[in-house]
């Protein structure tokens, strides 16, 4: 029976479920993703196709839950942690920070860490400070650490696919305001290459740089604006390590303007890094100045309408196109 | 153990503490830079542990790992050589004092975020398990990683998963400067928790080596049957300061009397004349320990430097360290 829909949470299960059926060291392990199915219900079907000897529920011990991982994963096994909300990352930072992305370096090669963290990611629904930054720009400071945060269900299968099979340690970040968006269900052995962006839009006159939930509002943003005669490329990064700066700095051959739109905080946002590298490497193709839409230097606030003040939106990224492209 | 395994075991612990000893030496000369965490005075806890596991199970250690790594095989020259910096050294230089690992022995590393690795060896014993392999893990940890959040984080997963783990707390009485006693609220800092995690506990003397290998081979068989986690707090008392060149004059003279009068080496010493070994072979072992860290001194010293392009290996699997295209 064909799919009516093919949800971005339904993406996140299968594509786990896709490399537990092909790899039996694929092991999940998080809070309620058993019987429960997961708080967001990205783990629907899991349980029941492979039991609780492959899905692992675990007590609220966030540091127990990655620092297992950590321990699994040097001997053999290729877990899958779950922390609920990427916000609760704080609580078991040190095995990001400090451990899984040291260990090997630190022993000289002699250890490998393949395991994958995923976690829910970001604003839009309304949780509150607690529940609903998006800190894709925490992992992107520390050295080690592959970091993912697609924006389609079948980018959702398709790097899951690689982070699985990935032998350095990926932070997964599924974005909650996309959950419920569908797409089409990617072929079997769906895999994206890690550190790959894809040209989602193609145009002549701004590069978009986004990310998971800012390639949908950057994609709308493009649309309005070619009604009136402004063309824009949208750049899906789909990873932030490796980061695709090629293909970012090929794209500005043609447009010579960019716009780049994330939603952590302006204040140590990926995005600095990427405009960086445009600086240094990407200076003489530029026209004009590098926009940065990001989220504002603020706790996320509860109310809809105080919330997007503070992270981006379509308006606020096409505002900063049409800027740009007359400048 | 029988008297051949106890005098291997002296043996190691006299390598160890020959080694320690030309740790502290080349720090002080300025050979070593950086820090060292001696484990001088823990040896039998390394090695009584060490000989009552299998070759294939799984260890976990601290900042203070020496005796661990030595104990899983590690020869004293790849540690010195690690320690002063050297190409030849176990980690390749990259790691350190602090980071001593002999992965091809199981013994996984040594962590200097404490308490860290406590559910990283659950982790292991979790993996043992999935794969039926019949390995234990097995964490040694100071008496004050018993008061960070990982430590009862770690013992909670353990008991309600029955992982094939046991925790090991090396209780030398203080955590760095301070008395154990006054920071926590328990008299056993270890032992006392394991009620909460409705585990097993014993407290031993962590300086009879053969009350240690007793004790982890009891609780690594109970582990192995699919029993369960194991607690247990081993006594013992450090030679050194906390690291570096700390003279450790916190300590009252009586306790550090009381405690050198019960050296690992002499209670191991005490044992093999009871078991009738004699003392011209105790000697022999002495000296076959002196002239093995004599020789790996040299060696170590004679090592050439990490080449630059080091630097930027291993950041990844690929052995690479590239971030972006
Ligand atoms: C999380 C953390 N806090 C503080 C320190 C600094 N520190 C290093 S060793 C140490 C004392 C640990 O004492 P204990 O666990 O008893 O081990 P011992 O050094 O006695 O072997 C401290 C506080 C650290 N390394 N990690
Ligand atoms: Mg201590």
């Amino acid at each position: 029976m064909a799919d009516v829909k093919f949800t971005y949470r339904d993406a996140v299960a299968e594509g786990i479920a896709r490399e537990m059926r092909r790899d039996p060291s694929v092991v999940c392990l998080g809070e309620d993703i058993g019987a429960a199915e997961g708080v967001f219900k990205t783990t629907v079907g899991l349980f029941k196709e492979f039991g609780p000897g492959r899905v692992w529920d675990t007590p609220i011990s966030e540091q127990a839950i990655v620092g297992a991982a950590m321990g699994a994963a040097m001997t053999g096994m290729r877990p899958v942690a779950e922390i609920m909300f990427s916000d609760f990352l704080a609580c078991c930072w040190d095995y990001l920070a400090n451990e899984i992305p040291k260990a090997r370096y630190m022993t000289g090669g002699q250890v490998t860490v393949p395991l994958v963290v995923r976690t829910a990611n970001g604003g839009g629904l309304g949780f509150g400070a607690q529940h609903s930054q998006a800190v894709e720009n925490w992992a992107f400071t520390v050295p080690g650490l592959k970091i993912v945060a697609p924006s389609t269900p079948a980018d959702v299968v398709g790097l899951m696919a690689a982070a699985i099979r990935s032998d350095d340690p990926v932070v997964f970040f599924e974005h909650k305001a996309l959950l419920a968006g569908s797409g089409p269900r990617p072929p079997d052995d769906h895999v994206i290459e890690l550190g790959r962006a894809a040209v989602v839009r193609e145009g002549t006159d701004v590069t978009v740089v986004a990310l998971a939930s800012t390639v949908p509002l950057s994609l709308k943003a493009a649309e309005q604006l070619a009604g009136e005669g402004i063309s824009v490329e949208v750049v899906d990064l789909r990873c932030l390590i490796p980061l695709d700066m090629r293909t970012v700095l090929r794209s500005l051959e043609h447009t010579s303007r960019l716009v780049v739109v994330e939603e952590n905080p302006y204040q140590g946002g990926w995005g600095g890094t990427v405009v960086s590298v445009v600086a240094d490497e990407g200076f003489e193709m530029l026209d004009a100045p590098i926009k940065r839409v990001a989220g504002a230097n603020v706790p996320l606030p509860f109310a809809d309408s105080l919330e997007a003040e503070v992270i981006p939106t379509v308006d606020k990224i096409t505002e900063a196109i049409r800027r740009l492209s007359v400048y | 153990m029988t008297p051949e395994e106890l005098l291997d075991a002296y043996a190691e612990m006299v390598l160890i503490r020959r080694t320690e000893r030309a740790a502290h030496d080349l720090f002080m000369s300025g050979l070593v830079k950086g820090t060292t965490h001696l484990a001088a005075g823990h040896e039998a806890v390394a090695v009584g542990a060490s000989g009552a596991l299998r070759p294939d199970d799984y260890v976990f250690a601290t900042y203070r790992g020496h005796h661990h790594a030595l104990a899983r095989g590690a020869t004293p020259e790849e540690c010195l050589a690690e320690l002063m910096s050297r190409s030849t050294g176990l980690c390749q230089a990259k790691g350190g004092s602090m980071h001593l690992t002999k992965a091809s022995s199981g013994m996984l590393g040594s962590y200097a975020i404490v308490g860290a690795h406590l559910p990283m060896a659950a982790g292991a014993a979790w993996s043992a398990k999935l794969r039926g392999s019949g390995q234990v893990a097995v964490a040694f940890f100071g008496d004050g990683a018993t008061n960070i959040g990982a430590f009862h984080e770690a013992l909670n997963l353990a008991a309600v998963w029955a992982l094939p783990v046991l925790f090991v707390c090396e209780n030398n009485l203080y955590m760095e400067y301070t008395p154990i006693e006054a920071v926590t609220a328990v008299p056993n800092p270890a032992a006392d928790r394991a009620a909460g995690y409705n585990m097993p506990a014993e407290i031993i003397d962590g300086n009879d080596v053969v009350v240690v290998h007793e004790t982890v081979a009891r609780a690594a068989e109970r582990a192995r049957k699919g029993e369960g986690p194991t607690l247990i707090e081993a006594q013992t008392y450090r030679h050194f300061g906390h690291s570096r060149a700390d003279p450790a004059k916190y300590r009252p003279a009586d306790e550090v009397e009381r405690w050198m009068k019960h050296d690992p080496l002499d209670v191991a010493r005490a044992r093999l004349e009871a078991l009738g070994v004699p003392p011209e072979t105790v000697a022999d072992r002495d000296r076959r320990a002196a002239a093995t860290v004599d020789a790996a001194i040299a060696a170590a010293k004679n090592a050439p430097e990490p080449e630059p392009a080091l630097a930027f290996t291993d950041v990844w699997a690929d052995g690479g360290a590239a971030w972006r295209t």
